[in-house]
């Protein structure tokens, strides 16, 4: 029941949503899988393990429970290639045979997990209700049990057989995937497109089969290989305790025999260990590389690995002729590409606001505008930067200043308000210390004074009850009281530009109204520049003294308020003219006569 | 199906919501219910647009995912061509799917980002009995319909535009020839060029088909382009109905007439004829 | 405040009971003859049911179970069948090894983890994929193999700490000191691994925020951003790991104590639970499970308190 205003603001860099697989992908996931580097490798070891402990029987040079005392402690030998154990048994042979056990082990420990956690997940994730309550309740139950407790009681209750305890190990790590599943598909459920298919008539059956098991199929193979290693090392680790049925050969057991014999025999922990280690290890190197492939996929890894900040700057083309208080000179704007190079979004934006003055920067999703006011203020995001033209603020560069400088003008000199009231003020902390930090860091001023200026900051946005406001967290007052709070954090180092982006967007008309009003009245009051970023030219009538039209990254025209709005010279200009609805006639009232039925 | 009630003024409204209520559980432990809808009464004719305008948590997208079935009915009563359909059996409800259809405001969410577009529209003819074969030759009809290119079948959302997946989702909402669509903030998320081609698009779907609308915003002039009437919604319940000219115009209510008042409009001269209304009657921004 | 934990106080003693039950029932299944186990093969029938009617095992399930019930709520767990020692005593006795190892390790943890994750979240880079690496590998080994690793090397070639034994904390700080050193830190590698990732994802996550944002154009320096802001609301997430950890810990105290001949919780568990010594189990069971509930419980109150919005009144 959630409804928001227009949200007109751009994502600037185009980032696809985390798309799930669909069925016509599933090839490209595997051979993505091998050409990422790390799934190959861990892919191939894991291959390389389970193969040769399937083949045991055939390349097993010797039985695994022989022993001939003579060979105890011997090192490698013809047709036994590591050497024998403390009870002289052939190593490969264990270790082979060995494997055999452990990994069927955890294969069944896995199988029970998914039977008992997947569909309980996903009931309890799709229904919710009581069998989600009931469910939750048990899964929390085993989740406060100690395995490890658990797995050795069983021992005594059902008898040594491994395989049995296997199936105790997977009763407990169940609830890995029941928690994983029905996360993930409580919240598919609220997704508006379940809803459509709902509305399109589709049964439950059918909308979990095409839409909800396609958003957890990822998921769980990622759990799947991170649950097996876990689920390894906990068997080895029960079977390292002795607790495994006697003479079993199992890699947990012979490092048990090694340990016993630390001291004598050091290196024979060695093979037990590289063979429990790779493997282990390869299944979450494996799960890692799986994520990478299928969830990170349309991510940007190569913007993360830029820091950001203007690197090379060419020099500033004109940097006189700037009377005003802010003023923008052939502005670029780019974005490193994921696969290396660069894509710019702003090209050359030239734009001037001088003091008292409100100039409203217009344009449609992906025009640009809102990169233009980040990099005024210097806080574009990872892999953005300026690469091209010169900002100059009261008359100082600001492309390639050093960031020590440029942070002592935000705040001070140029200030900023965002679009979404709620996500710009920081959770944890209440509005008071948001208020008071920034006051107490820019103009060095004691606690006490600053909490005076933030009870007066708050008045002056025409809050009702300061004191309570300043005392309470964000999530205790409405969109338009944060708004208010933003611009009063805006206003409190008395800055002499201010950069608002979109600060209406998010709300109500009625508090739009009252906001642009505020707005208003602190320009006129404290002779304020306002670059005003918006897409609504009903605010840029209500507020603007002059206009500049963006589209794709560049002006398209400018002028003041009445030029723009009512003699339009660039065709966007007028084409966007067109589209706003304010003096469209309402439409005809309705006539049974065009009422047809089906 | 039983006979609708008598004595009503307009015997021939296709949806007719009467008393509605809604309330949703509380937050946290024994906290009391939040009630959303409270007694809500509006209906909707056969090819007619109902506008609903309401701020935000007004109650007014609710309203549409009550009748649509997505949320449960405290009381009041829904009644669709003379049947009852607040309470009906999950049977019941998917048939209704054929006459009842949906578009959502968020054009990125409602389409499964791992279905095809032609997946996603033939979802709801296969639901429907429709072959696979017969449900693919539709897919082209409808898409052309909404002026997507045919090829569109075979690519993910993600490949498009918002207004192209708004498309989409018109699409899809037109697949079994519904006779009401409940359109949810259809156009809000779009850019304001984008927003008019959609709206065109709806209007002149309804003058060809006969389907009604049920069309849900927060925007006084964009209802009024798309609607023949408007009802206003103010915290769960109804200020004002009435024909989309006068209430939008001249709207009686003083809620509507502050909606009105704040909503600025792109010319400097009105713009600030209305703001000092707007100051003159709610008190001017303190001080 | 009062009324939560009073609340998840009971909701936990619920918990605690349900366990208590169904272990106890599903413990008796196997009907191990104790008393024949413990005079051996060649006592008389008489003398073996004398033994197990002074036991209580004569008696049905429920009864055996009502009677332990009212002891424990007394704290007093019996004795065991087969040592006889006061199970309550030898609990008390050992406790201080396994909590003393415990506090050690989520120290370590909480320490550690933060530095690093934090570090990576916020340089990204080099550090970044080192801290990623180690958190893989650290995650991906198991935690005994780890330990073995660190005996080899620490104690049996570089014989810098004993392999083995244990000195307590009020005997000698040092000689404490130099006994737990390795198995915390054989302990600490999985843990620190795990928090690592979790703080590391989370910090980027708020970085990413829009009131991180925000506060940038307010003009503050980094560092204070990071170390006020970034921290506290990538912490809670990280609580609840650590949380979690704490559950796994107690597994890996079992082998780990059992290695370094630690005389703790861990290493009485693997000696009397395999050979279905109820008194012992039981008792095990109620302290590990109330550990749980305890760590739950405070992780709960610290996340309400870093996040306003989870705060319950």
């Amino acid at each position: 029941m959630s409804e928001s205003a227009p949200a007109g603001a751009p994502a600037p860099p185009p980032a696809p949503p985390p798309a799930a697989l669909g069925p016509a992908r599933r090839t490209g996931a595997v051979r993505l899988l091998l050409r990422h580097p790390l799934g190959l490798a861990s892919g191939a070891v894991l291959a390389a393990v389970v193969l040769a402990v399937l083949l045991a029987p055939v390349l097993s040079p010797a039985e695994p429970g022989v022993s001939s005392l003579r060979d105890a402690f011997g090192g490698p030998a013809a047709g036994h290639p590591l050497g024998f154990d403390s009870a002289g048994r052939d190593i490969v042979a264990r270790l082979l045979h060995g494997g055999r056990n452990t990994l069927g082990g955890a294969v069944i420990a896995l199988v029970v997990a998914l039977a008992l956690g997947v569909p309980s997940g996903l009931l309890a994730g799709y229904y919710g209700g009581w069998f989600d309550s009931a469910a939750s309740w048990a899964v929390n139950l085993v989740m406060a049990l100690p395995a490890m407790v658990v797995l050795l009681a069983s021992r005594a209750i059902l008898g040594p057989t491994v395989w049995v305890l296997m199936v105790v190990l997977g009763f407990l790590v169940a609830p890995a995937f029941f928690r994983l599943v029905r996360g993930i598909v409580a919240s598919v459920r609220n997704e508006l497109y379940v809803d459509a298919a709902k509305v399109s008539g589709l049964r439950d059956r059918r909308i979990v089969a095409r839409h909800v098991l396609i958003v957890v199929r990822a998921p769980i193979i990622i759990q799947v290989a991170l649950v097996s290693g876990i689920a390894i090392g906990l068997q080895a680790g029960l079977e390292f305790l002795g607790i495994g049925s006697g003479d079993t050969p199992t890699w947990g057991a012979m490092l048990n025999e090694a340990f016993k014999n630390i001291q004598r025999a050091p290196l024979l922990m060695l093979w037990p260990g590289l063979a429990l280690g790779l493997t282990s290890g390869a299944l979450v190197l494996l799960a890692a590389a799986l994520r990478d492939v299928l969830e990170d996929r349309g991510a940007a890894p190569a913007a993360r690995r830029r820091r950001t900040g203007p690197t090379t700057i060419t020099a500033p083309r004109s940097a006189g002729a700037c009377a005003g208080l802010l003023s923008v000179r052939d502005l670029a704007v780019s974005y490193a590409l994921p696969g290396g190079g660069e894509r710019e979004v702003v090209h050359g934006v030239d734009l001037d606001v001088r003091a008292g003055e409100i100039v409203g920067l217009v344009g449609e999703s992906g025009s640009g505008k809102t990169q233009t006011a980040f990099s005024i203020l210097g806080i574009l995001p990872e892999g953005g930067r300026v690469c091209r033209g010169s900002v100059t603020v009261e008359g100082e560069e600001i492309v390639g200043m050093p960031e020590r400088r440029h942070r002592e003008l935000r705040g001070n000199v140029v200030a900023y308000v965002p679009q979404e009231p709620m996500s710009n003020l920081d959770p944890a902390f209440t509005i008071g210390s948001q208020l008071v930090e920034p006051m107490r860091c820019k103009l060095r001023i004691s606690k006490a004074e600053a909490t005076r200026r933030a009870l007066e900051l708050l008045r002056l946005v025409e809050i009702a009850d300061p004191r309570r406001t300043f005392a309470s967290y964000p999530h205790e007052i409405s969109g338009g009281m944060a708004q208010r709070v933003l611009i009063a954090g805006a206003m409190s180092c008395d800055p002499r530009l201010l950069i608002a982006d979109e600060p209406t967007t998010a709300l109500d008309v009625r508090v739009q109204a009252e906001v642009l009003g505020l707005l208003r009245r602190l320009q006129r009051e404290r002779d304020l520049g306002v670059l005003l970023v918006t897409h609504n030219l009903g605010v840029v009538a209500d507020l603007c003294d002059r206009v500049a039209v963006m589209k794709q990254g560049r002006i398209v025209e400018t002028g003041t308020a009445e030029q723009v709005l009512h003699a339009p010279q660039d065709p966007y200009t007028r084409k966007l003219l067109g589209a706003v609805l304010d003096h469209v006639p309402a439409r005809r009232p309705w006539q049974p006569s065009n009422a047809e039925v089906s | 199906m039983s006979a609708s009630a008598p004595g009503s003024a307009t015997v021939d409204a296709l949806l007719r919501v009467e008393d509605l209520r809604v309330s949703f559980p509380g937050k946290g432990w024994r906290a009391p219910r939040v009630e959303v809808l409270k007694g809500v009464s509006l209906d909707v004719r056969p090819g007619e647009t109902l506008g609903l305008v309401g701020e935000s948590g007004s109650g007014k997208t609710t309203i549409g995912r009550a009748i649509l079935g997505l949320v449960p009915v405290r009381s009041g009563a829904i009644t669709f061509a003379g049947e009852r359909i607040d309470r009906v059996p999950a049977r019941r409800r998917r048939e209704l799917s054929r006459d009842i259809q949906v578009i959502f405001q968020d054009p990125y969410t409602s389409l499964n980002p791992s279905l095809t577009v032609g997946d996603t529209l033939s979802e709801p003819l296969l639901a429907q009995g429709y072959g696979a074969r017969e449900a693919r030759e539709r897919v082209g009809g409808l898409l052309d319909r909404v002026e997507l290119p045919a090829d569109a079948a075979h690519r993910l959302p993600r490949e498009f535009s918002g207004g192209q997946r708004q498309r989409v989702a018109i699409a899809r909402a037109l697949a079994i020839g519904p006779r009401l669509i409940v359109c949810d903030e259809p156009v809000s998320a779009l850019d304001l060029t984008t927003q008019k081609t959609v709206l065109d698009l709806l209007v002149e779907i309804q003058e060809r088909t006969g389907v009604a609308y049920l069309f849900v915003s927060h925007d006084l002039s964009v209802v009024r382009f798309m609607s023949h009437r408007v009802a206003v919604i103010h915290r769960g319940e109804i200020v004002e109905t009435g024909e989309a000219a006068e209430v939008t115009a001249e709207p009686r209510h003083p809620y509507t007439r502050g909606l009105l008042l704040s909503a600025p409009v792109a010319d400097v001269a009105a713009q600030r004829a209305r703001r000092e209304a707007f100051e003159r009657e709610y008190g001017a921004a303190a001080t | 405040m009062l009324s939560f934990i009073a609340r998840r106080t009971a909701a936990g003693a619920v918990l605690l009971f349900v366990i208590s039950f169904l272990s106890y029932t599903l413990l008796s299944i196997p009907d191990i003859d104790v008393g024949r186990q413990l005079l051996g093969q060649g006592a008389s029938q008489d003398l073996v049911d004398a033994r197990n009617a002074a036991l209580g095992l004569d008696r049905p399930t429920a009864v055996q179970y009502l009677d332990w019930l009212t002891h424990s709520l007394r704290g007093d767990f019996g004795t065991s069948w087969f040592s006889g020692e006061d199970v309550t005593r030898a609990i008390v006795n050992r406790l201080p090894v396994t909590v003393s190892l415990m506090i050690g390790v989520t120290l370590v943890t909480a320490v550690l983890a933060f530095l690093l994750g934090v570090w990576a979240g916020v340089r990204r880079g080099a550090v970044d994929r080192f801290v990623q690496v180690f958190a893989v590998v650290g995650y991906a080994l198991p935690g005994f193999l780890v330990t073995l690793v660190i005996v080899l090397v620490f104690a049996v070639h570089l014989r810098w700490f004993p392999a083995i034994g244990y000195v307590g904390l009020t005997e000698s700080f040092t000689g404490w000191l130099s006994t737990v050193t390795l198995p915390i830190a054989s302990l600490a590698v999985g843990s620190v691994a795990g928090v690592a990732q979790q703080v590391r994802g989370s910090v980027i996550d708020v970085m990413r925020q829009d009131y991180v944002r925000t506060l940038r154009a307010r003009g503050l320096p980094p560092w204070r951003i990071v170390f006020r802001h970034v921290v506290r609301n990538a912490s809670a997430p990280a609580l609840a790991v650590l949380g979690m950890q704490f559950v796994g810990m107690l597994g890996g105290a079992v082998l780990v104590e059992q290695i370094f001949g630690l005389p703790g919780i861990g290493s009485m568990t693997v000696n009397y639970t395999t050979r279905g010594d109820i008194p012992v189990i039981m008792a095990l069971v109620v302290f590990s499970v109330t550990g749980v509930i305890v760590i739950n419980l405070v992780v709960d109150i610290l996340i309400g308190w870093l996040n306003p919005k989870a705060r319950i009144t």
